[in-house]
């Protein structure tokens, strides 16, 4: 038993030293790129297909963060199986997720399976079946906050050797996070990201254009400082596309008044 | 067999019912018989003549509920388990003897369970099952199955249960036994007590049989085993499905089968009987995976497997399959096969675990109402196919609905204009961009033709965070300030 524990032990030491030092770099073939030439370069060429990444967000964020997610295992992943397992209770706060609107982002809902876990251990679980199964292209676990089981390293460090091993892209999307006292709770992520809503390039007529990110890439093989872009997801592409930095930035201004002769256009992208 | 029991051991009791404005005696204990009493008996003569006569109202309901508990019971000995109303329970022992060393033997197996579940029972065996439950109520009990007419002809007038008339006749006329009635030409009785008399008769004798109809219809694949020993052991329950397993792989691969749907009953020594289901998406007989699948539900289980003082038997039945090719299809259609095997065999696996009701697909509903256009159902059901959407255009619909949607308060600039700013959970937002509206008319199938329309926003704040809200009816209408609702989120 106790030979057992030890080697457990050193496995985490090594798992550790591995991570520090950008040990089992991915090859070429093993990388999926972003798109946006910019953040590709910073990766090295992009993203490790066999690995975990995640992805942080603040509560108001999830959407945006979801939807970062979901573009990052198309691009992981395209044309192939997704699993999305989420814990009961996220319905209620962000909402169910929805098969028309995952198509209009770009995500076939015929191949998305969606597992409703009780609570986080049940999720976890769910993502780590997920995780040893060949045929699945990539798999979504979302986790509130940090429950006891991500306390230490040992639960990521499984999940990562699980996609290492299987292939299985996995992203781990956190919420909820930003009232722990303790900084970042460990994990072996081979990336780590924060990610929110950003403004989006607005169409004409003042509508709301591509879904817009901003992405913080907090830790990553061989970076050295945070860096931050502003991203768009092209659906029809299936890439991002860096926003361009704004000559006069957006900022908050009335909205002009409508003509008030009631009528309503037949299409969209009347308001404002 | 015809059962009996559940009375106080304090002295004679009875039930009784109210019938014709008396409360009259039901059932009698046997004390109560042995002091003379009968069923019918008014309950004011009863307590006249025996004072100390408990007695308790008779409930048909419990009496049925618990013939149904037994008869669920009874499927240990046999699948074909049927209640013989009011007071019997009739099994189709066919095939099924042998599994407990021949029919006495099995009488007497029954007969010592039902003791050892507080209940007395009287059993026969028998060729048919009138003739079983005629034996059975009007004599000793015991194995009839060459004697059995022999043993039929010297049963009483009263095992005929037959309207009073005809019992009244037939022993104004002399008969005492059902040989008496045996022995003469059954025209006679035709004419004198209907045609239904002699098969009656027949049937008696065990010369007509007639099927059964046994309460859950009987699996045709099902492999079973019994142990005289009850063991509670978890590691020897595992070798005990694992075995079962590897006997319907076999049953099923001589059909040509794969099951859909596995089922195993443990039947517990002390009469409780437990269900366990597992299904799969494709047909197999992949005895390990279906082993995995079997552990799987027993870790997951929320009220785990009691073994109470052990099981004394395992069923393992295939209530669904579907014809299954052992051969793979073609050379190429391997690799995809393969995978799609794959991933059909994680979603079994995360079905067996967290329930039908946890593992869910996308299923694409012909309504135009956003929150019915899309709905999560089992992995089980087929794949919808989406529409494409439409290039160039930022996503339409959100990609989280709220269920129902979330009322908020809005500014807006104009009547009929799209938000300015809204509050939501109590935080404002200041609407930057906005598109809209789009305008949906509810179902008026399921809201009336009154129904207020709902216009639709897509709107983004100055975070850049993306909302779908719509305003619930008009102005123009003149209706009192339209409410305004989140309806869903965008990535």
């Amino acid at each position: 038993m106790s030979r057992v524990k030890t080697l457990a032990g050193l496995r985490l030491v090594l798992a550790r030293i591995a991570i520090r030092h950008g040990l089992g770099a991915p090859d070429r073939e093993q990388a999926f790129a972003l798109g946006a030439s910019e953040v590709d370069h910073v990766l090295g060429g992009g993203l490790n297909r066999a690995a975990l990444h995640e992805i942080h967000a603040p509560w108001a964020d999830w959407s945006a963060a979801a939807g970062f997610c979901l573009a990052l295992a198309r691009r992981a992943a395209p044309e192939r199986p997704l699993l999305w397992a989420r814990p009961d209770f996220l319905d209620d706060e962000a909402g169910r997720l929805n098969g028309v609107g995952l198509a209009e982002f770009g995500v076939d809902p015929a191949l998305l399976s969606l597992v409703r876990g009780r609570d986080a251990q049940a999720v976890l679980r769910a993502g780590m079946e997920a995780a040893r199964c060949k045929s699945l292209g990539a798999a979504l676990i979302e986790i509130v906050g940090t429950p006891h089981v991500l306390k230490n390293l040992t639960a990521t460090l499984r999940l990562a050797r699980a996609a290492e091993k299987s292939g299985v892209t996995l992203f781990l999307l956190r919420v909820g996070l930003e009232d722990a006292q303790t900084g970042p709770p460990p994990s072996a992520a081979a990336s780590r990201w924060q990610a929110r809503a950003c403004l989006s390039r607005a169409l004409s007529a003042n509508a709301p254009g591509a879904p817009g990110f901003e992405i913080t890439l907090l830790r990553h093989r061989g970076l050295t400082a945070e860096r931050s872009w502003r991203l768009e997801w092209l659906r029809d592409q299936g890439l991002f596309h860096q926003i361009p930095e704004p000559d006069d930035a957006a900022l908050p201004r009335s909205l002009p008044a409508l003509p008030a002769d009631g009528a309503v256009a037949p299409l969209r992208r009347r308001a404002g | 067999m015809r059962l009996c029991g559940g009375a106080p051991d304090e002295g004679p009791f009875a039930l009784v019912e109210k019938r014709a404005n008396a409360q009259r005696l039901f059932a009698l204990d046997p004390a109560a018989l042995a002091q003379g009493l009968t069923p019918g008996l008014s309950l004011s003569d009863a307590r006249a003549r025996l004072p100390s006569l408990l007695v308790a109202p008779a409930d048909p309901a419990a009496d049925r509920a618990l013939l149904l508990r037994l008869a669920a019971r009874c499927e240990r000995y046999t699948p074909l388990a049927a209640l013989d109303e009011p007071h019997g329970l009739v099994l189709d022992i066919a095939g099924c003897a042998h599994l407990f060393g021949g029919e006495e033997a099995m009488r007497a197996r029954v007969i010592a369970d039902f003791r050892a579940w507080g209940l007395t029972a009287q059993a026969a065996v028998a060729p048919s099952p009138d003739c079983a439950r005629a034996l059975a109520r009007f004599s000793a009990g015991g194995t009839f199955t060459d004697q059995a007419e022999g043993a039929v002809a010297r049963l009483p007038l009263a095992a005929l249960e037959a309207d009073e008339e005809i019992h009244f006749a037939l022993g104004r006329a002399g008969f005492k036994t059902l040989g008496d009635l045996a022995a003469r030409p059954t025209r006679v009785f035709a004419a004198r007590f209907g045609n239904e008399f002699p098969f009656r008769l027949e049937r008696l004798f065990g010369r007509a049989d007639h099927r059964i109809t046994p309460l859950r219809p009987p699996p045709d694949r099902m492999v079973e085993r019994h142990f005289l020993e009850p063991f509670s052991q978890r590691e020897a329950v595992e070798s005990v499905i694992d075995d079962l397993l590897h006997d319907v792989a076999l049953l099923l691969e001589q059909r040509g089968e794969g099951g859909r749907r596995f089922e195993l009953s443990f039947f517990r020594a002390d009469g409780h009987v437990r269900r366990l289901d597992i299904e799969t998406l494709r047909p197999t007989r992949d005895e390990k995976f279906l082993a995995r699948l079997f552990r799987e539900k027993l870790d997951s289980l929320a009220d785990p497997l009691d073994p109470g003082f052990g099981f004394d038997a395992l069923r393992l039945a295939v209530p669904r399959a579907e014809t299954c090719d052992a051969h793979q299809e073609s050379f190429d259609g391997a690799a995809r096969n393969d995978n799609e095997r794959e991933l059909s065999e994680l979603l079994d696996r995360l079905t067996t675990r967290f329930g039908r009701a946890r593992v869910l697909r996308f299923m694409r509903e012909d309504a135009h109402e956003p929150e019915r256009e899309s709905r999560a159902v089992p992995a089980s059901a087929p794949p919808s196919t989406w529409p494409a959407p439409v290039p160039g255009e930022p996503p339409a619909r959100p990609l989280t609905l709220f269920d129902p949607p979330q009322p908020v308060e809005v500014v807006a600039l104009a009547p009929d204009g799209p938000p300015a700013r809204f509050r939501w959970r109590r935080k404002i937002h200041d609407v930057l961009r906005a598109e809209g509206p789009e305008r949906i008319a509810p179902d008026w199938r399921l809201h009336g033709l009154e129904a207020p329309e709902r216009d639709y926003y897509r709107v983004e704040d100055a975070e850049g965070r993306r909302f779908w809200l719509f305003r619930h009816g008009l102005y123009e209408r003149g209706e009192a300030a339209p409410r305004w609702f989140l309806h869903g989120l965008f990535a």
